[in-house]
């Protein structure tokens, strides 16, 4: 199958990008997207031209490594799938697709079609974790948690961070990262003591780090390769709610005061 | 609270929004008296309530206030969200979502535009800022809207407004259940099916009294 490819070059993160028309031609239906790419860059390292650069791992769907504004839409046009789980067939012969980075203040592009994602590690490092040891797998039971629950935290738990719903949001939103993480850590009892501190945290980071906030399109939901659903929004907002309104005032600390 | 933090701005916002749209079906009820065919005498009571009134008194400036509040939050949050992206994509965005949710702004701003003409044909000339049409006492609400209805390009312009804010509406409830983190998987879609009702019959309602007055004088 052939293609004419429409694709953001930018030297480096100062340099005026611009979109730039590739032909790529004989491409297998089967081959993935990332393979479509490695052919053209192939073609292009062979003509002595600087090959595209894309963000990239396990090339299975799991890490969240992957990128790519693909046609309007984040990880291309199959649902619930990352671009390195997208293949050729997805496109008809001919089709001219346009592939650009992800596009948020919070998100600089580095070169071509990379950008900077560590925004989201700055918002886990705000509070995205549990402060003390919990030690290993517990006995089952031991630490009784419904099963409905269970299920919600792991739906949560199931975000890779590849940062589509800030790519698809038509406002750059962190929300449903932020919701994900929220969610799948204050549903367990391990992550719930310090669930307060936590969406306060985060949501001051977020906010920080120049995200927009969330205006309840739902495009997020929509393009998240692993289904987050909005209802993790909602969850975050009533949790930063809760926590802004009834935090107690604070007590002067009666020990370590030798 | 934080309140200069983005989701304690948006809930400020959709508390305002809510407010705003407790008080639109009482103006709304208000309204459908011009259709009584009773030479404006039911109006003018239910009027004449609305200005005396020492409760009625008490929450026109808190809704004045619901207005500003909604009004200068948006204007915020929208900002805000508009500078997220300072570059945008080459290719609009084609994901799957409701469209009007997009134009909320957009939306807004139409109804923004319709209150100021409102607030300049009703309330300003109540107060006396500004000078009735000859002949018309400056609270006689009854007389001022026929003559406002007479005009085809009032009316029109009056029913588009109602029609974007039904736009603004049927995204609007269940948006702001949802900045208030109220999300539950047995009410919200029948709270998203309310507010698309609410926001029809508000659009129906206020656009029925120019179109009677036009069709049916």
């Amino acid at each position: 199958m052939n293609y004419t490819l429409r694709i953001w070059r930018q030297e480096n993160a100062e340099a005026k990008g611009s979109m730039v028309t590739y032909k790529v031609s004989g491409i297998s239906p089967d081959s993935s997207f990332f393979e479509m790419l490695d052919i053209l860059n192939q073609q292009l390292i062979e003509g002595g031209q600087e090959p595209v650069s894309f963000d990239h791992d396990c090339r299975e769907g799991i890490c969240g490594t992957c990128s790519l504004y693909i046609n309007g839409r984040p990880h291309g046009p199959v649902k619930g799938v990352t671009t390195c789980q997208l293949h050729m067939r997805s496109f008809k012969d001919g089709d001219t697709i346009t592939i650009e980075p992800w596009r948020a203040k919070a998100f600089p592009v580095i070169r071509d079609l990379i950008v900077d994602r560590s925004a989201l590690d700055r918002i886990i490092q705000a509070g995205g974790y549990v402060s003390i040891n919990t030690g290993g797998v517990p006995d089952a039971n031991s630490i009784p948690v419904p099963k409905e629950q269970s299920d919600d935290a792991f739906d949560a738990a199931a975000c890779i961070g590849c940062g589509a719903c800030v790519a698809a949001c038509a406002n750059a939103a962190a929300m449903l990262f932020i919701g994900a993480k929220v969610s799948h850590l204050a549903l367990l009892p391990q992550g719930e003591i310090e669930a307060e501190h936590r969406v306060m945290k985060m949501v001051e980071c977020m906010d920080g780090l120049g995200f927009g906030g969330c205006s309840n399109t739902y495009a997020c939901e929509a393009e998240c390769p692993k289904g987050i659903s909005v209802t993790n929004i909602a969850i975050l907002n009533r949790g930063f709610l809760t926590a802004s309104l009834m935090k107690q005032k604070e007590k002067p600390s009666k020990g370590d005061s030798l | 609270m934080p309140l200069n933090s983005s989701i304690a701005r948006k809930s400020l916002m959709a508390l305002a929004g809510l407010f705003l749209a407790v008080f639109l079906p009482v103006h709304l009820g208000v309204n459908l008296l011009l259709l009584a065919q009773d030479g404006g005498r039911s109006f003018s009571v239910a009027a004449e309530f609305m200005a005396t009134n020492p409760l009625i008194r008490i929450a026109e400036p808190v809704l004045f206030l619901g207005f500003l509040l909604h009004i200068l939050y948006g204007l915020m949050v929208s900002g805000a969200n508009r500078a997220a992206r300072p570059v945008g994509y080459q290719r609009p965005n084609s994901s799957d979502t409701s469209l009007l949710s997009k134009y909320m702004f957009h939306t807004g701003l139409v109804v923004l535009v319709f209150l100021a003409l409102h607030l300049a044909d009703f309330w300003m000339l109540k107060v006396g800022l500004v000078a009735p049409p000859e002949g018309i006492d400056r609270h006689d609400f009854y007389s001022r809207a026929l003559i406002l209805f007479q005009s085809p390009w009032y009316s029109s312009f009056y029913i588009a407004s109602f029609l974007f804010l039904g736009f603004h509406l049927n995204h609007a409830i269940q948006s702001a259940f949802q900045t208030l983190g109220v999300n539950h998987s047995r009410y919200t879609p029948l709270l998203k099916i309310a507010g698309s009702v609410y926001a029809v019959i508000m659009t129906a309602g206020f656009s029925l009294i120019p179109l009677r007055l036009a069709f049916f004088p």
